[in-house]
């Protein structure tokens, strides 16, 4: 199995995702230039401050050479998980609905949150519970999708995760943690998966992400 | 205006750029000639007090700096200790006080920026941050906004370049009312690449600037800010702050990993105080070289004069050394990371820094003179006497006072402050800021880096040489709290104006004190830094000596944070000889309580110290340092932190009471005391009995239940409480309502 | 010739604005009485050659469409 983790100029989150990614397969760090995804099976875009966050985080990014690859591989079925800003690239480019503002609180906030997972039937889900614990850290982690989209999505049971404390975590409109595109294939989710996997002794949820991911493409005949 | 500046300088314009007439004739004998300006303003940010530590080199040289695992030192960008297995750790503590003052956000964001260069210049990758602030009393509008200003930027540089803030201290005291502390320590690790040097050497070598743009950021702000008391029109000082990218931070501290890894520069340093004139002085004088430098091939963001190319302090530069056979591929890799590299000239072998301006010769300085030839100034002090013990007891009831202490915003829960930093980037932390005590970061193969940043209490203004050593003893204690054992020691000397000899005297017994604590410990000293000037028109800081201290724990341990689990018994540890002098507990009060600082004997605490390292490390018990507030406090926030209460008997304790003070003063100082070397230590009996070898141990009770229980028959009535988890908890959350 | 333009975003109405709110709960604080509605937003400025770009340039980057909306002030002369 073989995953591709982007990196953009200011990306902080990379070689943490990649160490997590390692455990279950190959990792190839893709430049934010490169327009190849050939042999990958799943693409991650990790969190962090790409350019800065400057102008909107993820505006400049999602302009990337690399997105126009990931956007192919998108529209035929390869998982892609965005996490964070990679989350926030996504929503800027279109892939998925909605965009990330300021926190309500308007700081930076880092702490581990309940989530409730509402859609346990996506490639990045199937191995979860119904409720797991994640790393949160983010400072523009307020999803917003005006009301009637965000009806339709979550009628759709396009909503992912869901802050267990709703709202009032930072602000998410419906405590939208995670998202996913129509078909299922692409998910953008605020928290951090690789930032929980057990160590001091904190929560390892983390893991579930990943082993859903790796038993998807399992399942599917994978790319090799 | 070049024209103006190659006219020599007079001492009036010394005297305006902050030299004193000595200062300007000793300039004159050293250049060999008058100055000209550029010249000058060289001179004049290269001798400031940041830059040449004129008042206080003579007092540094009695800290011990040898030691076995230590592979660089004093002197160097940062202190480097091998930590064996092929991997050395990189730490260094520096303060952005004065710039802070100013311009909290800016001013703190840059102060992190600039010591993570310091760690990437010895060719470390930076893994963590610590913070240490001080504000003046919360009650201040003032501290307010610069609290809220500081956490934000040391919040926006860190999380944005990747790099953990892990822990810290906070602190209020009317003292810092006008002069804010902002100490921050960087760590970084080498493993697989040698480390880099400052040294320039190679005559015919490239000389390269590589990084963001210069423009007039801080333009004489190591002179004018840092050497000079903070007087009433701060307004005025703002054009002066340098402006933080922390963005370009990343692009080029991931550049220069790049670079380094691949063996392509022969030397490099960061630019910081004093921008490109201190960085080319000191690659020179470290190669015994010079630098030829064309200023009109430094990159601009706007039309700058040569003086002001030279003296920017533009943040997020570097300057390497390249070999010419190399440039090509160190372009190349800059470009890839969209990082400017500028060639501005090269190494010679006449130990001068030749300066020139489109082909025009602006400046040329020995730079002997400008490194080595500030003054080194004898401190005239003034001793004090310590107050008399003397004074008046509290009243009222243990539980309402410990309450109380909960809530003060100088114990209060951090997290609306530690809340605000990514401390999980780069997945090493272990232990973070919620714990107290110390950081742990898990190394590549599993053992444990500790990491703490202490700076003294309010004894210390009345006793600076015992308010340091004790400072020393309580950062050691804290990496003991998680199995490690220092390894070396940074510190950051935060003191007011040094020429009122009262002042002096205090910077000079707080070094002393350091250097006992040191020596006592076996730790060496492997760098650090000086702030002086930390004073306005109303006085100057209380002493304040920050100690950073980094350890070795043989496995990065998972530590249940506080009481987590029941049926523990739990004991007081060490040599434990608390005053109620200088305590929280005499702040909350509002007057003074008797009592004077008593420090252990020196060997009997380092065998407690690690005696609690070792049984922590090996998994045996778990242990929470005393500081402030004292017993009843670390034993409520052992509670708080944990969620399992604790039911204890003090009965034990009546000696101890008994040999501090006599009568209702002991019990009040047994409970409230502070003093360096006591542990809260919890775990299986039969473990703390081992513990009992080390130093004395009084067993006073076990974990379990939903509430903290102090009780027995030969305490006095005040002292009986029992208080829910639930009602500690809520007094400790009090500091959420001051950060809104 | 370079035309000088001004581009001012701002959160659309109905989107929650904190950075606004935190300015008008400010202002009673340093003595100004009778501020409501602030809303804090962004300004670019630029040099450009084709003007005609503009409202391309400000759709797909300047500002995110979803929640922002922009208002474009073409400068004459040097502005």
């Amino acid at each position: 199995m073989r995953f591709g983790v982007v990196r953009f100029p200011g990306s902080c989150d990379e070689h943490d995702t990649a160490r997590a990614l390692a455990q279950f397969g190959e990792v190839r760090l893709l430049w934010h230039t490169d327009r190849n995804l050939e042999g990958l099976d799943g693409v991650v875009l990790p969190g962090g401050f790409s350019y800065g966050d400057y102008l909107r985080p993820g505006a400049i990014a999602r302009f990337a050479p690399v997105m126009e690859a990931v956007a192919d591989a998108a529209n035929q079925g390869m998982p892609v998980l965005g996490i964070c800003n990679g989350f926030q690239v996504l929503c800027e480019a279109g892939l998925l609905p909605g965009a990330l503002l300021i926190n309500v609180s308007r700081r930076f906030q880092c702490a581990e949150v309940e989530l409730v997972v509402e859609n346990r039937n996506l490639p990045f889900t199937k191995a979860c519970r119904a409720r797991i614990t994640l790393a949160a850290k983010h400072q523009s982690g307020r999803y917003y999708l005006p009301p009637e989209r965000l009806a339709e999505l979550e009628r759709q049971r396009r909503v992912v995760f869901r802050y267990a404390s709703g709202e009032a975590f930072n602000g998410s409109v419906g405590g939208v943690a995670a998202v996913a595109n129509e078909r299922g294939n692409v998910v953008g989710m605020m928290p951090h998966p690789e930032h929980s996997l057990g160590l001091g002794g904190r929560s390892a949820d983390g893991l579930l992400i990943f082993r859903s991911l790796v038993s998807a493409l399992e399942g599917k005949g994978g790319n090799g | 205006m070049a024209t103006a500046e190659r006219q020599r300088a007079d001492l009036a314009q010394a005297l305006a750029l902050g030299l004193s007439e000595e200062e300007y004739r000793r300039i004159c004998a050293l250049h060999g000639r008058e100055p000209n300006l550029l010249e000058l303003g060289v001179y004049s940010l290269l001798w400031s007090e940041h830059c040449a530590y004129k008042h206080s080199r003579r007092l540094l040289a009695l800290l011990p700096t040898e030691g076995p695992n230590l592979v660089a030192g004093v002197g160097e960008n940062a202190g480097v200790v091998d930590l064996g297995g092929g991997v050395f750790c990189a730490f260094k503590v520096e303060s952005h006080n004065h710039p802070t003052a100013v311009e909290p956000f800016e001013g703190a964001a840059t102060g992190v920026g600039g010591i993570l260069r310091d760690i990437v210049a010895v060719g470390a990758k930076p893994i963590a941050v610590l913070d240490l602030l001080r504000f003046g009393g919360t009650d201040s509008s003032r501290t307010r906004h610069l609290l809220d200003g500081t956490v934000q930027g040391i919040a926006h540089y860190g999380n944005s370049v990747g790099v953990p803030t892990v822990g810290g201290e906070l602190y209020f005291h009317p003292g810092y009312e006008q002069n804010c502390l902002v100490n921050v320590l960087a760590v970084g690790l080498i493993e697989e690449r040698p480390a880099g040097t400052s040294a320039a050497r190679g005559v015919g070598n490239y000389l390269y600037l590589l990084g963001a743009r210069t423009g007039r950021d801080g333009i004489g702000g190591a002179s004018i800010l840092a050497s000079a008391a903070l007087g009433e029109d701060e307004e005025s000082k703002r054009p002066s702050v340098q402006v933080s990218d922390p963005f370009e931070g990343n692009k080029l501290i991931d550049c220069l990993a790049e670079l380094q890894s691949k063996g392509l520069l022969v030397a490099m340093q960061d630019l910081g105080a004093a921008g490109l004139s201190s960085a080319c002085a000191e690659m020179a004088a470290k190669g015994g070289v010079g630098l030829s430098i064309e200023l009109d091939r430094v990159p601009l963001r706007e039309q700058l004069a040569p003086f002001e190319i030279m003296l920017s302090e533009s943040q997020e530069r570097f300057a390497a050394i390249v070999e010419p056979q190399n440039a090509a591929a160190v372009e190349a890799i800059c470009s890839r990371h969209e990082v400017s590299a500028a060639r501005l000239g090269e190494v010679i072998e006449e130990p001068f820094l030749v300066i020139r301006h489109c082909g025009e010769a602006v400046g040329e300085l020995p730079v002997s003179a400008l490194v080595d030839g500030a003054p080194r100034y004898r401190l005239k002090v003034t001793p004090r006497q310590v107050p008399p013990p003397e004074g008046e007891l509290p009243s009222g009831s243990a539980e309402r006072l410990l309450l109380q202490l909960l809530s003060w915003p100088n114990i209060a829960s951090r997290a609306p402050v530690f809340g605000q930093y990514d401390w999980l980037v780069q997945g090493r932390t272990v232990v973070g800021p919620a714990s107290g005590d110390a950081a742990l970061l898990a190394l590549p193969d599993g053992r444990g880096l500790a990491v703490t940043l202490d700076g003294p209490g309010a004894i210390a203004a009345e006793d600076p040489r015992g308010g340091a050593l004790a400072t020393v003893l309580e950062a050691a204690a804290n990496l003991a709290c998680r199995g490690a054992r220092p390894l070396g020691l940074t510190n950051n000397l935060n003191f007011g104006d040094p020429d009122d000899p009262a002042v002096a005297w205090e910077l000079a017994e707080s070094v002393r004190g350091l250097a006992e604590g040191c020596r006592a410990l076996g730790i060496p000293v492997v760098g650090g830094n000086v702030s002086l000037y930390n004073a306005s028109p109303a006085g100057g800081i209380p002493p304040t000596p920050v100690v950073g201290m980094v350890g070795l724990a043989q496995r990065a341990r998972p530590l249940a944070p506080g009481f987590a689990k029941e049926g523990l018994t739990v004991a007081l540890f060490g040599p434990f000889a608390p005053t109620l002098r200088g305590s929280e507990l005499e702040a909350v009060v509002g007057r003074r309580l008797p009592g004077r600082l008593q420090l252990p004997a020196l060997p009997r605490a380092r065998e407690a110290v690690e005696a609690v390292a070792q049984l922590v490390g090996e998994g045996r018990c778990l242990a929470h340092d005393i500081s402030r507030g004292g017993l009843l406090v670390a034993l409520a926030l052992c509670a708080c932190r944990g969620g399992v209460g604790a039911t204890l008997s003090f009965d034990g304790l009546a000696e101890l009471a008994g040999g501090l003070a006599e009568g209702e003063e002991g019990w009040w100082t047994v409970a409230f005391g502070e003093g360096p070397v006591g542990f809260v230590v919890w775990a299986q009996r039969a473990e703390l009995e081992a513990l009992s070898c080390f130093g004395p141990l009084w067993e006073l009770g076990s974990t379990g239940g939903e509430a903290l229980v102090v009780e027995g028959e030969k305490i006095p009535g005040w002292l009986r409480f029992a208080v829910s988890i639930e009602d500690l908890r809520r007094a400790y959350a009090a500091l959420h309502s001051l950060i809104s | 010739m370079a035309r000088r333009a001004r581009v001012l975003i701002r959160p659309k109405p109905g989107i929650l604005d904190p950075q606004g709110e935190a300015v008008e709960r400010a202002l009673p604080n340093l003595g100004f009485a009778g501020v409501t509605n602030v809303r804090v937003g962004r300004l670019v400025e630029l040099e450009i050659e084709d003007p005609g770009q503009l409202e391309e340039i400000c759709r797909r980057l300047l500002a995110n469409p979803l929640v922002e909306e922009y208002e474009l002030q073409l400068l004459d002369g040097n502005g």
